[in-house]
Protein backbone atom coordinates (compact mmCIF):
# COMPACT_ATOMS: atom_id res chain seq x y z
CA UNK A 1 0.00 0.00 0.00
CA UNK A 2 1.43 3.35 -1.04
CA UNK A 3 0.03 5.48 1.69
CA UNK A 4 0.60 3.07 4.54
CA UNK A 5 3.12 5.21 6.42
CA UNK A 6 0.81 8.20 6.16
CA UNK A 7 -2.09 6.25 7.65
CA UNK A 8 -0.01 4.76 10.45
CA UNK A 9 1.09 8.26 11.35
CA UNK A 10 -2.47 9.55 11.22
CA UNK A 11 -3.87 6.86 13.51
CA UNK A 12 -1.06 6.19 15.92
CA UNK A 13 1.12 9.28 16.30
CA UNK A 14 -1.22 11.75 18.09
CA UNK A 15 -2.00 9.33 20.91
CA UNK A 16 1.53 8.10 21.40
CA UNK A 17 3.02 11.59 21.20
CA UNK A 18 0.97 12.47 24.29
CA UNK A 19 1.94 9.23 26.03
CA UNK A 20 5.58 9.88 25.20
CA UNK A 21 5.59 13.39 26.61
CA UNK A 22 3.38 12.93 29.64
CA UNK A 23 4.02 9.31 30.64
CA UNK A 24 7.28 7.97 29.22
CA UNK A 25 9.37 11.08 29.76
CA UNK A 26 8.22 11.58 33.39
CA UNK A 27 9.00 7.93 34.17
CA UNK A 28 12.50 8.31 32.73
CA UNK A 29 12.95 11.57 34.62
CA UNK A 30 11.93 9.89 37.89
CA UNK A 31 14.51 7.15 37.34
CA UNK A 32 17.17 9.82 36.75
CA UNK A 33 16.08 11.78 39.84
CA UNK A 34 16.54 8.68 41.98
CA UNK A 35 20.29 8.75 41.24
CA UNK A 36 20.81 12.50 41.87
CA UNK A 37 21.15 14.61 44.99
CA UNK A 38 19.15 17.78 45.54
CA UNK A 39 21.78 19.81 43.62
CA UNK A 40 21.49 17.51 40.62
CA UNK A 41 24.82 15.76 41.23
CA UNK A 42 25.06 12.03 40.44
CA UNK A 43 25.36 10.06 43.67
CA UNK A 44 24.98 6.47 42.51
CA UNK A 45 22.96 4.26 44.81
CA UNK A 46 23.25 6.55 47.81
CA UNK A 47 19.55 7.53 47.78
CA UNK A 48 18.55 3.90 47.52
CA UNK A 49 20.67 2.94 50.51
CA UNK A 50 19.32 5.87 52.49
CA UNK A 51 15.70 5.05 51.71
CA UNK A 52 15.95 1.29 52.18
CA UNK A 53 17.66 1.71 55.53
CA UNK A 54 15.15 4.27 56.80
CA UNK A 55 12.58 3.24 59.36
CA UNK A 56 9.73 4.60 57.27
CA UNK A 57 10.35 1.90 54.67
CA UNK A 58 11.58 -1.07 56.70
CA UNK A 59 11.45 -0.94 60.49
CA UNK A 60 13.18 -3.98 61.93
CA UNK A 61 12.50 -2.89 65.50
CA UNK A 62 8.82 -3.26 64.71
CA UNK A 63 9.27 -7.02 64.51
CA UNK A 64 9.58 -7.17 68.29
CA UNK A 65 7.68 -4.00 69.24
CA UNK A 66 4.74 -4.13 66.84
CA UNK A 67 3.54 -1.57 64.29
CA UNK A 68 4.86 0.37 62.42
CA UNK A 69 6.86 -2.18 60.46
CA UNK A 70 7.66 0.18 57.60
CA UNK A 71 5.78 0.99 54.39
CA UNK A 72 7.39 -1.77 52.34
CA UNK A 73 6.54 -4.44 54.92
CA UNK A 74 3.01 -3.05 55.20
CA UNK A 75 2.49 -3.45 51.45
CA UNK A 76 3.78 -7.03 51.66
CA UNK A 77 1.43 -7.72 54.55
CA UNK A 78 -1.40 -6.25 52.51
CA UNK A 79 -0.61 -8.72 49.75
CA UNK A 80 -0.21 -11.66 52.13
CA UNK A 81 -3.67 -11.15 53.66
CA UNK A 82 -5.69 -9.49 50.92
CA UNK A 83 -4.68 -11.58 47.92
CA UNK A 84 -5.62 -15.07 49.19
CA UNK A 85 -8.80 -13.77 50.82
CA UNK A 86 -10.14 -11.97 47.74
CA UNK A 87 -9.19 -14.86 45.46
CA UNK A 88 -10.84 -17.51 47.62
CA UNK A 89 -13.92 -15.43 48.42
CA UNK A 90 -14.35 -14.41 44.79
CA UNK A 91 -14.16 -17.98 43.56
CA UNK A 92 -16.50 -19.31 46.25
CA UNK A 93 -19.02 -16.54 45.63
CA UNK A 94 -18.89 -16.99 41.86
CA UNK A 95 -19.64 -20.71 42.22
CA UNK A 96 -22.21 -20.19 44.95
CA UNK A 97 -24.14 -17.37 43.28
CA UNK A 98 -24.64 -19.40 40.11
CA UNK A 99 -27.20 -21.46 41.97
CA UNK A 100 -28.87 -18.59 43.80
CA UNK A 101 -32.06 -16.91 42.69
CA UNK A 102 -31.20 -13.28 42.06
CA UNK A 103 -27.51 -14.12 41.98
CA UNK A 104 -26.94 -11.41 39.37
CA UNK A 105 -28.39 -8.80 41.72
CA UNK A 106 -26.16 -9.97 44.57
CA UNK A 107 -23.16 -9.80 42.26
CA UNK A 108 -24.06 -6.21 41.34
CA UNK A 109 -24.25 -5.30 45.02
CA UNK A 110 -20.89 -6.87 45.78
CA UNK A 111 -19.41 -5.12 42.76
CA UNK A 112 -20.41 -1.69 44.08
CA UNK A 113 -17.22 -1.66 46.12
CA UNK A 114 -15.25 -1.57 42.87
CA UNK A 115 -17.37 1.19 41.38
CA UNK A 116 -17.15 3.80 44.11
CA UNK A 117 -14.21 6.19 44.24
CA UNK A 118 -11.54 4.71 46.51
CA UNK A 119 -11.50 7.93 48.50
CA UNK A 120 -15.10 7.08 49.43
CA UNK A 121 -14.00 3.49 50.00
CA UNK A 122 -11.62 4.74 52.68
CA UNK A 123 -14.43 6.67 54.37
CA UNK A 124 -16.60 3.54 54.29
CA UNK A 125 -13.84 1.47 55.94
CA UNK A 126 -13.46 4.05 58.70
CA UNK A 127 -17.21 3.99 59.12
CA UNK A 128 -17.41 0.19 59.39
CA UNK A 129 -14.81 0.17 62.14
CA UNK A 130 -16.02 3.30 63.95
CA UNK A 131 -16.50 3.01 67.71
CA UNK A 132 -20.11 4.24 67.78
CA UNK A 133 -21.50 3.68 64.30
CA UNK A 134 -19.44 0.77 63.03
CA UNK A 135 -21.27 -2.43 62.24
CA UNK A 136 -18.10 -4.32 63.12
CA UNK A 137 -18.30 -3.17 66.74
CA UNK A 138 -22.02 -3.91 66.89
CA UNK A 139 -21.18 -7.43 65.81
CA UNK A 140 -18.38 -7.82 68.35
CA UNK A 141 -20.68 -6.62 71.11
CA UNK A 142 -22.62 -9.88 70.76
CA UNK A 143 -19.49 -11.61 72.03
CA UNK A 144 -18.90 -8.99 74.73
CA UNK A 145 -15.85 -7.45 73.07
CA UNK A 146 -15.61 -3.73 73.94
CA UNK A 147 -16.08 -1.22 71.11
CA UNK A 148 -13.23 0.87 69.73
CA UNK A 149 -12.35 2.69 66.53
CA UNK A 150 -10.12 0.03 65.03
CA UNK A 151 -8.44 2.30 62.48
CA UNK A 152 -7.28 4.71 65.21
CA UNK A 153 -4.89 2.37 67.06
CA UNK A 154 -1.40 1.39 65.86
CA UNK A 155 -1.92 -2.33 66.55
CA UNK A 156 -5.05 -2.62 64.45
CA UNK A 157 -5.10 0.31 61.96
CA UNK A 158 -3.38 -1.50 59.10
CA UNK A 159 -5.26 -4.75 59.62
CA UNK A 160 -8.59 -2.90 59.69
CA UNK A 161 -7.71 -1.22 56.38
CA UNK A 162 -6.66 -4.51 54.83
CA UNK A 163 -9.82 -6.37 55.86
CA UNK A 164 -11.95 -3.40 54.85
CA UNK A 165 -10.30 -3.41 51.44
CA UNK A 166 -11.28 -7.06 51.02
CA UNK A 167 -14.88 -5.88 51.27
CA UNK A 168 -14.15 -3.31 48.53
CA UNK A 169 -12.31 -5.55 46.11
CA UNK A 170 -14.03 -8.96 46.22
CA UNK A 171 -16.48 -7.79 43.54
CA UNK A 172 -13.67 -7.84 41.01
CA UNK A 173 -12.66 -11.47 41.51
CA UNK A 174 -16.31 -12.53 41.81
CA UNK A 175 -17.29 -10.93 38.50
CA UNK A 176 -14.23 -12.22 36.65
CA UNK A 177 -14.62 -15.74 37.99
CA UNK A 178 -18.32 -15.66 37.13
CA UNK A 179 -17.46 -14.74 33.55
CA UNK A 180 -14.87 -17.51 33.55
CA UNK A 181 -17.29 -20.14 34.80
CA UNK A 182 -19.55 -19.41 31.84
CA UNK A 183 -16.76 -20.44 29.45
CA UNK A 184 -16.32 -23.94 30.90
CA UNK A 185 -18.15 -26.39 28.63
CA UNK A 186 -21.13 -28.05 30.35
CA UNK A 187 -20.37 -31.52 28.94
CA UNK A 188 -17.12 -31.62 30.93
CA UNK A 189 -19.21 -31.56 34.11
CA UNK A 190 -21.73 -34.01 32.73
CA UNK A 191 -19.01 -36.48 31.78
CA UNK A 192 -17.47 -36.20 35.24
CA UNK A 193 -20.83 -36.73 36.90
CA UNK A 194 -21.46 -39.81 34.76
CA UNK A 195 -18.13 -41.16 35.97
CA UNK A 196 -19.40 -40.66 39.51
CA UNK A 197 -16.96 -37.91 40.52
CA UNK A 198 -17.77 -36.09 43.77
CA UNK A 199 -18.61 -32.38 43.82
CA UNK A 200 -15.31 -31.63 45.53
CA UNK A 201 -13.40 -33.63 42.96
CA UNK A 202 -15.16 -31.85 40.09
CA UNK A 203 -14.30 -28.51 41.68
CA UNK A 204 -10.61 -29.28 42.17
CA UNK A 205 -10.05 -31.28 38.97
CA UNK A 206 -12.18 -29.35 36.49
CA UNK A 207 -13.27 -25.94 37.73
CA UNK A 208 -9.99 -24.73 39.19
CA UNK A 209 -7.73 -25.88 36.33
CA UNK A 210 -10.13 -24.50 33.71
CA UNK A 211 -10.13 -21.14 35.48
CA UNK A 212 -6.34 -20.88 35.41
CA UNK A 213 -6.17 -18.08 32.79
CA UNK A 214 -8.67 -16.05 34.81
CA UNK A 215 -6.76 -16.69 38.00
CA UNK A 216 -3.60 -15.30 36.41
CA UNK A 217 -5.44 -12.12 35.47
CA UNK A 218 -7.15 -11.73 38.84
CA UNK A 219 -3.89 -12.29 40.72
CA UNK A 220 -2.04 -9.80 38.52
CA UNK A 221 -4.67 -7.09 38.81
CA UNK A 222 -5.10 -7.62 42.55
CA UNK A 223 -1.35 -7.46 43.15
CA UNK A 224 -1.14 -4.23 41.14
CA UNK A 225 -3.96 -2.78 43.20
CA UNK A 226 -2.35 -3.81 46.49
CA UNK A 227 0.96 -2.28 45.49
CA UNK A 228 -0.62 0.99 44.32
CA UNK A 229 -3.04 1.42 47.24
CA UNK A 230 -3.13 5.11 48.20
CA UNK A 231 -6.53 6.84 48.43
CA UNK A 232 -7.94 4.49 51.07
CA UNK A 233 -5.00 5.00 53.38
CA UNK A 234 -4.80 8.74 52.74
CA UNK A 235 -8.37 9.41 53.76
CA UNK A 236 -8.81 6.76 56.47
CA UNK A 237 -5.62 7.08 58.50
CA UNK A 238 -3.10 9.22 56.58
CA UNK A 239 -0.73 6.33 57.21
CA UNK A 240 -1.04 6.72 60.97
CA UNK A 241 -1.11 6.61 63.85
CA UNK A 242 2.64 7.10 63.93
CA UNK A 243 3.17 5.47 60.54
CA UNK A 244 1.43 2.27 61.64
CA UNK A 245 -0.58 2.01 58.42
CA UNK A 246 1.84 3.72 56.04
CA UNK A 247 2.26 2.30 52.51
CA UNK A 248 4.79 2.92 49.73
CA UNK A 249 2.59 5.09 47.52
CA UNK A 250 1.76 7.33 50.46
CA UNK A 251 5.40 7.45 51.56
CA UNK A 252 6.34 8.61 48.06
CA UNK A 253 3.79 11.39 48.34
CA UNK A 254 5.02 12.37 51.80
CA UNK A 255 8.66 12.53 50.67
CA UNK A 256 7.82 14.51 47.52
CA UNK A 257 5.07 16.91 48.51
CA UNK A 258 5.47 17.24 52.29
CA UNK A 259 9.25 16.95 52.77
CA UNK A 260 9.95 18.32 49.24
CA UNK A 261 12.64 15.68 48.80
CA UNK A 262 12.24 14.73 45.14
CA UNK A 263 15.19 12.35 45.13
CA UNK A 264 14.08 10.12 47.96
CA UNK A 265 10.52 10.16 46.60
CA UNK A 266 11.93 9.08 43.23
CA UNK A 267 13.59 6.10 44.88
CA UNK A 268 10.29 4.98 46.41
CA UNK A 269 8.54 5.50 43.06
CA UNK A 270 11.18 3.43 41.25
CA UNK A 271 10.95 0.61 43.79
CA UNK A 272 7.18 0.64 43.47
CA UNK A 273 7.38 0.62 39.67
CA UNK A 274 9.85 -2.24 39.64
CA UNK A 275 7.43 -4.26 41.75
CA UNK A 276 4.46 -3.52 39.50
CA UNK A 277 6.46 -4.36 36.36
CA UNK A 278 7.58 -7.64 37.89
CA UNK A 279 3.95 -8.44 38.69
CA UNK A 280 2.74 -7.69 35.16
CA UNK A 281 5.32 -9.92 33.42
CA UNK A 282 2.68 -12.62 32.79
CA UNK A 283 0.60 -10.08 30.85
CA UNK A 284 3.62 -9.14 28.72
CA UNK A 285 4.16 -12.81 28.00
CA UNK A 286 0.62 -13.19 26.64
CA UNK A 287 1.51 -10.41 24.21
CA UNK A 288 4.54 -12.34 22.97
CA UNK A 289 2.42 -15.45 22.34
CA UNK A 290 0.08 -13.18 20.44
CA UNK A 291 2.67 -12.10 17.90
CA UNK A 292 3.00 -15.44 16.13
CA UNK B 1 -32.58 -23.39 49.42
CA UNK B 2 -29.69 -23.29 51.89
CA UNK B 3 -27.43 -21.98 49.14
CA UNK B 4 -29.86 -19.17 48.35
CA UNK B 5 -30.04 -18.21 52.01
CA UNK B 6 -26.27 -18.12 52.21
CA UNK B 7 -26.08 -16.04 49.03
CA UNK B 8 -28.47 -13.43 50.35
CA UNK B 9 -26.71 -13.41 53.70
CA UNK B 10 -23.52 -12.47 51.85
CA UNK B 11 -25.43 -9.76 50.01
CA UNK B 12 -26.66 -8.44 53.36
CA UNK B 13 -23.13 -8.27 54.77
CA UNK B 14 -22.01 -6.40 51.65
CA UNK B 15 -24.88 -3.96 51.69
CA UNK B 16 -24.89 -3.18 55.44
CA UNK B 17 -22.16 -0.51 55.24
CA UNK B 18 -24.12 1.22 52.46
CA UNK B 19 -27.28 1.15 54.57
CA UNK B 20 -25.30 2.45 57.52
CA UNK B 21 -23.86 5.36 55.60
CA UNK B 22 -27.29 6.16 54.19
CA UNK B 23 -29.02 6.03 57.57
CA UNK B 24 -26.27 8.15 59.11
CA UNK B 25 -26.69 10.68 56.33
CA UNK B 26 -30.45 11.10 56.73
CA UNK B 27 -30.72 11.05 60.53
CA UNK B 28 -29.89 13.79 63.06
CA UNK B 29 -26.83 13.29 65.26
CA UNK B 30 -28.73 12.63 68.52
CA UNK B 31 -30.52 9.67 66.97
CA UNK B 32 -27.25 8.04 66.01
CA UNK B 33 -25.81 7.82 69.51
CA UNK B 34 -27.32 4.35 69.97
CA UNK B 35 -26.32 3.22 66.50
CA UNK B 36 -27.88 3.91 63.10
CA UNK B 37 -29.66 0.55 63.35
CA UNK B 38 -31.65 1.74 66.38
CA UNK B 39 -35.09 2.96 65.31
CA UNK B 40 -36.61 3.91 68.68
CA UNK B 41 -37.16 7.31 67.10
CA UNK B 42 -36.83 8.08 63.41
CA UNK B 43 -36.87 11.67 62.16
CA UNK B 44 -35.28 11.77 58.72
CA UNK B 45 -33.62 15.03 57.72
CA UNK B 46 -31.87 16.45 54.70
CA UNK B 47 -29.73 18.78 56.81
CA UNK B 48 -26.62 16.68 56.36
CA UNK B 49 -26.98 16.63 52.58
CA UNK B 50 -27.55 20.36 52.35
CA UNK B 51 -24.67 20.82 54.79
CA UNK B 52 -22.30 18.90 52.52
CA UNK B 53 -23.72 20.49 49.36
CA UNK B 54 -23.28 24.04 50.73
CA UNK B 55 -20.29 23.38 53.01
CA UNK B 56 -18.65 26.73 53.87
CA UNK B 57 -15.09 25.71 52.92
CA UNK B 58 -15.54 22.59 50.77
CA UNK B 59 -18.98 22.88 49.12
CA UNK B 60 -19.74 19.77 47.11
CA UNK B 61 -22.01 21.68 44.73
CA UNK B 62 -18.89 23.36 43.40
CA UNK B 63 -16.76 20.22 43.72
CA UNK B 64 -19.10 18.06 41.66
CA UNK B 65 -19.35 20.72 38.97
CA UNK B 66 -15.55 20.94 38.87
CA UNK B 67 -15.26 17.17 38.62
CA UNK B 68 -17.65 17.16 35.66
CA UNK B 69 -15.69 19.94 33.95
CA UNK B 70 -12.59 17.75 34.20
CA UNK B 71 -14.13 14.32 33.66
CA UNK B 72 -16.00 14.98 30.42
CA UNK B 73 -13.07 16.21 28.30
CA UNK B 74 -10.70 13.83 30.11
CA UNK B 75 -12.95 10.97 28.95
CA UNK B 76 -13.78 12.05 25.38
CA UNK B 77 -10.28 13.15 24.41
CA UNK B 78 -8.40 9.93 25.25
CA UNK B 79 -11.35 7.90 23.94
CA UNK B 80 -11.03 9.53 20.53
CA UNK B 81 -7.23 9.43 20.29
CA UNK B 82 -6.89 5.92 21.70
CA UNK B 83 -9.61 4.45 19.48
CA UNK B 84 -7.62 5.65 16.47
CA UNK B 85 -4.40 4.32 17.95
CA UNK B 86 -6.01 0.98 18.77
CA UNK B 87 -7.25 0.74 15.18
CA UNK B 88 -3.80 1.57 13.84
CA UNK B 89 -2.20 -1.07 16.06
CA UNK B 90 -4.66 -3.73 14.94
CA UNK B 91 -4.69 -3.06 11.18
CA UNK B 92 -1.16 -2.07 10.19
CA UNK B 93 2.08 -3.98 10.53
CA UNK B 94 4.92 -1.57 11.12
CA UNK B 95 8.30 -1.73 12.78
CA UNK B 96 7.31 -0.02 16.01
CA UNK B 97 4.10 -1.98 16.47
CA UNK B 98 5.31 -4.57 18.97
CA UNK B 99 7.36 -2.07 21.01
CA UNK B 100 4.30 0.21 21.20
CA UNK B 101 2.13 -2.67 22.38
CA UNK B 102 4.72 -3.55 25.00
CA UNK B 103 4.79 0.10 26.05
CA UNK B 104 1.04 0.05 26.44
CA UNK B 105 1.13 -2.97 28.74
CA UNK B 106 3.96 -1.49 30.78
CA UNK B 107 1.97 1.74 31.10
CA UNK B 108 -0.99 -0.27 32.43
CA UNK B 109 1.17 -1.42 35.32
CA UNK B 110 2.68 1.96 36.24
CA UNK B 111 1.73 3.60 39.52
CA UNK B 112 0.81 7.27 39.18
CA UNK B 113 3.47 8.04 41.77
CA UNK B 114 6.11 7.37 39.12
CA UNK B 115 5.11 10.35 37.04
CA UNK B 116 4.03 12.65 39.87
CA UNK B 117 7.12 14.78 40.48
CA UNK B 118 8.17 15.30 36.83
CA UNK B 119 4.54 15.99 35.87
CA UNK B 120 4.34 18.61 38.58
CA UNK B 121 7.58 20.21 37.36
CA UNK B 122 6.51 20.12 33.71
CA UNK B 123 3.12 21.62 34.48
CA UNK B 124 4.83 24.22 36.58
CA UNK B 125 7.08 25.15 33.65
CA UNK B 126 4.04 25.33 31.36
CA UNK B 127 2.11 27.44 33.88
CA UNK B 128 -0.52 24.70 34.03
CA UNK B 129 -0.36 23.84 37.71
CA UNK B 130 -3.72 24.50 39.38
CA UNK B 131 -5.51 24.56 36.01
CA UNK B 132 -8.00 22.02 34.70
CA UNK B 133 -6.26 22.01 31.31
CA UNK B 134 -3.14 20.59 32.91
CA UNK B 135 -5.09 17.91 34.75
CA UNK B 136 -7.08 17.01 31.64
CA UNK B 137 -3.89 16.59 29.62
CA UNK B 138 -2.41 14.23 32.22
CA UNK B 139 -5.63 12.20 32.45
CA UNK B 140 -5.71 11.97 28.65
CA UNK B 141 -2.14 10.71 28.40
CA UNK B 142 -2.71 8.36 31.32
CA UNK B 143 -5.93 6.94 29.86
CA UNK B 144 -4.67 6.40 26.31
CA UNK B 145 -2.63 3.21 26.92
CA UNK B 146 -5.43 1.15 28.44
CA UNK B 147 -8.07 2.38 26.01
CA UNK B 148 -5.77 1.80 23.03
CA UNK B 149 -5.05 -1.72 24.27
CA UNK B 150 -8.73 -2.41 24.87
CA UNK B 151 -9.80 -1.06 21.47
CA UNK B 152 -6.99 -2.86 19.68
CA UNK B 153 -8.18 -6.12 21.23
CA UNK B 154 -11.70 -5.33 20.10
CA UNK B 155 -10.64 -4.49 16.53
CA UNK B 156 -8.68 -7.73 16.16
CA UNK B 157 -11.94 -9.61 16.77
CA UNK B 158 -14.04 -7.90 14.08
CA UNK B 159 -13.76 -9.21 10.50
CA UNK B 160 -12.07 -7.03 7.90
CA UNK B 161 -14.44 -7.95 5.07
CA UNK B 162 -16.50 -4.75 5.25
CA UNK B 163 -13.41 -2.56 5.32
CA UNK B 164 -11.97 -4.35 2.30
CA UNK B 165 -15.23 -3.97 0.41
CA UNK B 166 -15.15 -0.22 1.10
CA UNK B 167 -11.53 -0.07 0.01
CA UNK B 168 -12.38 -1.69 -3.31
CA UNK B 169 -15.04 0.99 -3.73
CA UNK B 170 -12.22 3.51 -3.50
CA UNK B 171 -12.63 4.78 0.07
CA UNK B 172 -9.48 5.96 1.84
CA UNK B 173 -8.42 4.34 5.11
CA UNK B 174 -9.46 7.45 7.00
CA UNK B 175 -12.95 7.45 5.47
CA UNK B 176 -13.22 3.73 6.19
CA UNK B 177 -12.32 4.31 9.83
CA UNK B 178 -14.91 7.04 10.39
CA UNK B 179 -17.71 5.66 8.18
CA UNK B 180 -17.37 1.88 8.54
CA UNK B 181 -15.33 1.05 11.62
CA UNK B 182 -16.48 3.62 14.19
CA UNK B 183 -20.18 2.67 14.01
CA UNK B 184 -19.23 -0.99 14.50
CA UNK B 185 -17.04 -0.08 17.45
CA UNK B 186 -19.73 1.76 19.41
CA UNK B 187 -20.33 -1.02 21.99
CA UNK B 188 -16.62 -1.19 22.80
CA UNK B 189 -16.42 2.59 22.90
CA UNK B 190 -19.34 2.53 25.33
CA UNK B 191 -17.42 0.19 27.62
CA UNK B 192 -14.31 2.34 27.48
CA UNK B 193 -16.40 5.45 28.12
CA UNK B 194 -18.04 3.98 31.22
CA UNK B 195 -14.72 2.93 32.73
CA UNK B 196 -12.63 5.97 31.82
CA UNK B 197 -15.34 8.34 33.05
CA UNK B 198 -15.67 6.58 36.41
CA UNK B 199 -11.91 6.42 36.84
CA UNK B 200 -11.37 10.10 36.09
CA UNK B 201 -14.28 11.04 38.34
CA UNK B 202 -12.86 8.84 41.09
CA UNK B 203 -9.28 10.03 40.69
CA UNK B 204 -7.78 11.59 43.75
CA UNK B 205 -4.01 11.44 43.41
CA UNK B 206 -3.50 13.42 40.19
CA UNK B 207 -5.90 16.09 41.40
CA UNK B 208 -4.11 16.17 44.74
CA UNK B 209 -0.75 17.04 43.18
CA UNK B 210 -2.04 19.44 40.50
CA UNK B 211 -5.06 21.31 41.88
CA UNK B 212 -4.87 23.26 45.14
CA UNK B 213 -6.96 26.47 45.03
CA UNK B 214 -9.89 25.94 47.44
CA UNK B 215 -12.53 26.88 44.85
CA UNK B 216 -10.99 24.64 42.19
CA UNK B 217 -10.80 21.45 44.26
CA UNK B 218 -12.56 18.46 42.74
CA UNK B 219 -15.28 16.45 44.50
CA UNK B 220 -12.94 13.67 45.68
CA UNK B 221 -10.53 16.24 47.13
CA UNK B 222 -13.30 17.73 49.26
CA UNK B 223 -14.11 14.46 51.04
CA UNK B 224 -11.08 14.51 53.37
CA UNK B 225 -11.89 18.16 54.16
CA UNK B 226 -15.37 17.23 55.40
CA UNK B 227 -13.92 15.33 58.32
CA UNK B 228 -13.81 17.62 61.36
CA UNK B 229 -10.50 18.27 63.07
CA UNK B 230 -11.31 17.07 66.61
CA UNK B 231 -14.24 14.80 66.00
CA UNK B 232 -15.68 13.24 62.88
CA UNK B 233 -19.02 14.67 61.78
CA UNK B 234 -20.34 11.40 60.40
CA UNK B 235 -23.62 12.87 59.18
CA UNK B 236 -21.81 15.35 56.98
CA UNK B 237 -19.14 12.91 55.86
CA UNK B 238 -21.71 10.21 55.01
CA UNK B 239 -23.77 12.62 52.91
CA UNK B 240 -20.66 13.76 51.09
CA UNK B 241 -19.59 10.16 50.48
CA UNK B 242 -23.01 9.32 49.03
CA UNK B 243 -23.08 12.38 46.76
CA UNK B 244 -19.63 11.63 45.35
CA UNK B 245 -20.20 7.90 44.81
CA UNK B 246 -23.65 8.31 43.32
CA UNK B 247 -22.25 9.53 40.00
CA UNK B 248 -20.08 6.49 39.17
CA UNK B 249 -22.73 4.16 40.59
CA UNK B 250 -25.37 5.64 38.26
CA UNK B 251 -22.99 5.27 35.32
CA UNK B 252 -22.43 1.68 36.39
CA UNK B 253 -26.14 0.89 36.75
CA UNK B 254 -27.09 2.54 33.47
CA UNK B 255 -24.19 1.11 31.47
CA UNK B 256 -23.86 -2.10 33.48
CA UNK B 257 -23.55 -4.38 30.48
CA UNK B 258 -20.83 -2.22 28.96
CA UNK B 259 -19.16 -1.69 32.29
CA UNK B 260 -18.78 -5.39 33.09
CA UNK B 261 -17.78 -6.16 29.50
CA UNK B 262 -15.14 -3.48 29.78
CA UNK B 263 -13.90 -4.76 33.10
CA UNK B 264 -13.73 -8.36 31.91
CA UNK B 265 -12.47 -7.58 28.42
CA UNK B 266 -9.97 -5.07 29.67
CA UNK B 267 -8.33 -7.65 31.85
CA UNK B 268 -9.01 -10.81 29.86
CA UNK B 269 -8.12 -9.30 26.47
Amino acid sequence: MRNRAKYVAFFVVPAFALVGIFVVYPVARTVVLSFLDSDGKFVGLENYIRVLSSREIINLEGLSRGFPLGALVHNLLWIAIHLPLTLALGLVLAVLLRNVRGGAVIKSIIFLGMVMPMIVGGVMINFMFDRNLGIFNAFLKIFGIPAKSWTAYPDTALLALIFGSVWLWVGFSTVLYSAGLETIPKDLYEAAQLDGASALKIFTKITIPMLRPITIVVVTMTLLWELKVFDIVYVATMGGPGGASNVLALQMYTYAFRAMDFNRSAVVAVLLTMSTLLVSLPLLRTLRDDQS
Amino acid sequence: MFVSLLGWLVALVWILPFMGVFMTAIRPLDELLNGWWNFATFRPTINNFSGAWNHPTAALSRGMLNSLIVAIPATLLPLFLATMAGYGLSRYRFKLRTPLLALVIIALALPQQTIAVPIFQMMNALNLVDTYLGLIIVHTAWGIPWIAFFMRNFFTTIPKAMEEAARIDGASDITIFFKVVLPLAMPAIGSAFALQFTWVWSDFFLALILIYSPDKLLATQRIPLMRGVYHVDWGLLSSAAILVMVVPIVVYLVLQRYYIKGMVGWSLK
